[in-house]
């Protein structure tokens, strides 16, 4: 389970350093409608909900996880404040600063002084929506 | 700002997508960066977390060490910005169960709902949050 999380965590930072989602002049470039855009995101998820269609239909087929109790069964249905403003809150977070939690993360190691700055306030954040809506 | 790169986004998505999907099918966890991330500091189970953040700062270390320029260095916005963007990312990630990688890729992919609507939220938002702030640095 360790090796294997250690090797996922690996694929994803390779994905993300190649896609260029760790840079966010690249993710901004997307999101900002006024500069020259870019629609390398639009790709980035196209390819990755592709593969994402298969792993469901895969987990359809089986019956239990190898390294776990259960797969999860279908997806709620309540839309609520708690969702659609936590939502809105990352995607002011997101278009400021064109970081999401992964790509941010791999970033700390690159020396980009924004990741400095940016991951420990995330953990912040984390720990504060975790104190006040646990 | 750069250039439309579609083999290198299509190349990246789909590792990212087999990250993810190696953990879903092998693991059963539907396990999205924010949540991983976030659950280093308030999850019980912190040993795998580890060992996964820990994949992700080794490829990341090797990128940066090989080929720099796959990073920025600076910010558009001054730090202080920077802090508070960051601050609302874990908070709302948290408070919503999830960010671009649990509702962009595993739930939309299994057209959820709630996925659905947290996607088409944060990148609305995000769409118009960046394209302000660029109009006033411009």
């Amino acid at each position: 389970m360790n090796v294997l999380a250690l090797i996922c965590g690996a694929l994803f930072a390779a994905g993300a350093c190649i896609s260029g989602m760790v840079r966010p002049s690249k993710v901004l470039g997307f999101l900002d409608l006024g500069g020259r855009w870019d629609a390398t995101l639009l790709f980035v998820m196209a390819a990755a909900l592709a593969i994402h269609v298969v792993a469901w239909r895969i987990v359809k087929g089986l019956r239990a996880p190898r390294f776990g109790a259960r797969y999860p069964g279908p997806p709620s249905q309540t839309i609520d404040l708690r969702l659609v403003g936590g939502a809105a809150l990352f995607g002011i977070g997101w278009g400021i600063a064109g970081y999401c939690p992964g790509p941010a993360v791999v970033s700390l190691v690159s020396g980009a002084t924004s990741s400095f700055v940016f991951v420990p306030a995330m953990v912040i954040g984390i720990v504060l929506a975790r104190r006040v809506a646990p | 700002m750069h250039d439309l790169q579609p083999l290198h986004g299509v190349a990246g998505g789909l590792l990212i997508a087999v990250s993810l999907a190696v953990m879903l099918i092998a693991t059963g966890k539907v396990a999205g960066l924010s949540g991983i991330v976030g659950g280093l500091v308030t999850a019980d189970d912190r040993t795998w977390r580890a060992w996964y953040v820990a994949g992700m700062l080794a490829v990341g270390a090797a990128f940066a060490a090989v080929h720099p320029s796959a990073f920025d260095t600076g910010a558009r916005v001054p730090l202080p910005i920077v802090a508070v963007a960051g601050l609302l990312v874990g908070f709302g990630t948290r408070l919503s169960n999830g960010c671009t990688s649990g509702h962009g890729l595993c739930g939309m992919s299994r057209l959820s709902k709630r996925s659905i609507v947290a996607t088409t939220t944060f990148f609305g938002i995000g769409v118009v949050t960046a394209t302000v702030v660029g109009a006033v640095l411009r």
